[in-house]
């Protein structure tokens, strides 16, 4: 499981937040959990479609005990939405938890560390 | 010629002020108000089985008060929204009742039933409908719970009857989200029920302003530069090449290519596929030009025919659920709020009312997402939050029972439990099926509002 002490990243850290270089946003479909996340350019996105992977991001959310993360590609819109099923523990009338609905794992997954990549400039300025 | 259809609520509990204002500032064709999420048909369904004139969204009441004058007065816009909730014709009734007294008992008030499923699923079954969980394939009969709602999702087409039938005023129960602005499309143009690469279209419009405020600059992260105070509330204006969002001028918030993005792919699964009983669209086209300030043109949405089959969401009861929290403060409060609800856990058991599901949360110390983060050494506060849930409605009031006494026989350091017990809450089971098109069939009933009885 991914647990994190939470550290405030350096300048010279060997990896950066995804919310350095998209945005995200986060809801539930019964069960299951989708994660949108948007690159803020082209270059951000390419690199996305590299680390960005399932398996990533189904390690960083192994504390909800989804059942598979599958990644879908939207290269038109620079975007990518990440399919979290069976992630809500019941969903919206039966999860005992804060988050029923999965709103915060947007949020979170905005600190999910990534490689530091080269070209981190270029990611950041859009288009 | 363009059609301009705005939507100003994305769910039952929407900021009440916002159809009037949107209504007032956006020159609309059409005005859409969604209010249904799965668990609001569930939590309506509750509401009706205590009163058989209930289980309707009674926000739209009022808001239908504030809309009077521009009814009265102006042809436009016309209304359609979902607020009938699993009673359309109690809603309608209300409506209508509302409208008569200002004087406004000419409006013709359209209503589309046929979408609830809960009285005929055995009639269902019995004609070969297994009525599989979409999600794991598992028969409906081996789950033998009360079931509190079924519903599928009816598309555009009973709207567009209503439409043409004359309603000012189109009261729906459960359909799609998307299908409340396709209908008014349909409607206007004429499009055949073929016509995919158009439905999409139209679909992708509903879709993006079926959450309101979300598609332009609510839950964003980037929120520090935009005025959501006054945030305005989403139009798509649709014509027959083109879809374009936007809000009225002088409004808080923001329409750019990111927000609409985000708001495409907001609770969806494959964007090849995504799913209406208007028709199957593939978003993965889709391209966005910033065409001026807060306004967003999209093309390039792919119809496929429509699924063979309606969705329909059912819900049941799966025992009790009930949560309460307090704060605990000071220097050991991680550890403090661990041992305090062990304590809970304990009594509960000593009382043999152990509960079959026991969540415990540190709200404070990155619990709000499970497994995310270990909670930071110099935390000096946390909110600690436990829900439990139980097939035995007694060991969850005994839960409820267990906070108020922590306050003199636990730890000190406790706070935040003078409100009373926490309510005991039926816990709902979510079941989505399918069933076949043509076993479902949508009614339309259009009436003045003078001729809806109480």
């Amino acid at each position: 499981m991914a647990r994190h002490k939470t550290t405030a990243s350096t300048k010279h850290a060997a990896t950066i937040a995804l919310g350095e270089i998209s945005t995200a946003r986060s809801g539930d479909k019964g069960n299951h959990a989708n994660i949108g996340v948007v690159a803020r350019s082209a270059a951000a996105y390419d690199f996305l479609c590299q680390e960005l992977t399932p398996q990533r991001v189904a390690q960083y959310f192994a504390g909800l005990g989804a059942s598979s993360v599958v990644r879908y590609e939207l290269p038109n819109l620079l975007a990518m939405n990440f399919v979290l099923e069976n992630a809500l523990a019941g969903g919206a009338s039966l999860s005992l938890r804060i988050d029923t609905q999965g709103k915060l794992l947007g949020t979170a997954m905005l600190d999910l560390p990534l490689p530091r990549p080269k070209n981190l400039a270029e990611m950041q300025s859009a288009g | 010629m363009t059609l301009r259809i705005g939507n100003a609520a994305g769910f039952l509990g929407d900021q009440l002020d916002a159809p009037r204002q949107l209504v007032q500032q956006g020159q609309l064709d059409y005005l859409t108000l969604e209010y249904l999420a799965e668990l609001t048909m569930a939590i309506l369904a509750r509401a009706r089985q205590k009163d058989p004139r209930a289980g309707y969204a009674r926000d739209f009441i009022r808001v239908l008060g504030n809309l009077v004058p521009s009814l009265y007065l102006e042809p436009t816009p016309r209304i359609v929204t979902n607020a009938g909730g699993v009673n359309p014709r109690g809603c309608a009734a209300a409506a209508a009742g509302q409208l008569a007294q200002r004087g406004c008992g000419d409006v013709q008030i359209g209503v589309v039933t046929g979408d609830d499923l809960v009285d005929r699923l055995e009639e269902l079954h019995r004609d070969g409908c297994p009525l599989a969980n979409l999600d794991n394939g598992q028969p409906f009969s081996e789950t033998r719970a009360p079931v509190v709602c079924a519903n599928a999702y009816l598309g555009a087409r009973p709207i567009v009857e209503a439409l043409a039938g004359g309603a000012r005023i189109v009261i729906t129960g459960r359909v799609a989200d998307a299908s409340l602005t396709v209908g008014p499309v349909v409607h206007q143009f004429g499009w055949e029920w073929d016509d995919w690469d158009r439905l999409a279209a139209a679909s992708v419009a509903g879709h993006l302003i079926e959450c309101g405020a979300q598609v332009t600059g609510g839950y964003r992260h980037e929120w520090r530069d935009i005025n959501l105070e006054n945030v305005g509330y989403p139009i798509a204006e649709v014509d027959d090449t083109r879809v374009v969002i936007t809000k009225p001028p002088g409004s808080g918030g923001i329409v750019n290519r990111t927000t609409v993005v985000e708001q495409l792919v907001y609770e969806t699964g494959d964007p090849a596929h995504y799913l209406t009983p208007d028709v199957d669209v593939d978003m993965t086209g889709i391209t966005l030009h910033d065409e001026s300030k807060d306004r967003v043109e999209v093309r390039g949405a792919r119809g496929r025919p429509a699924p063979a089959h309606f969705k329909v969401s059912l819900t049941y009861q799966a025992g009790f659920m009930a949560s309460g929290q307090l704060v605990v403060y000071g220097r050991d409060c991680v550890e403090r709020a661990r041992g305090v609800a062990e304590i809970v856990r304990q009594r509960l058991a000593r009382a043999k009312a152990a509960c079959e599901e026991f969540h415990v949360e540190l709200l404070g110390a990155g619990e709000g997402v499970p497994g995310m983060h270990e909670p930071p050494d110099d935390l000096r506060e946390v909110v600690l939050r436990i829900a439990v849930r139980d097939r035995r409605q007694e060991s969850v009031e005994r839960f409820v029972e267990q906070f108020a006494p922590l306050i003199t026989s636990g730890p000190a350091g406790l706070a935040g439990y003078a409100t009373g017990r926490s309510p005991v809450r039926p816990a709902l089971a979510y079941w989505p099926t399918l069933v076949p098109r043509e076993l479902i069939e949508p009614h339309v009933d259009v009436r003045p509002a003078s001729e809806w009885p109480d």
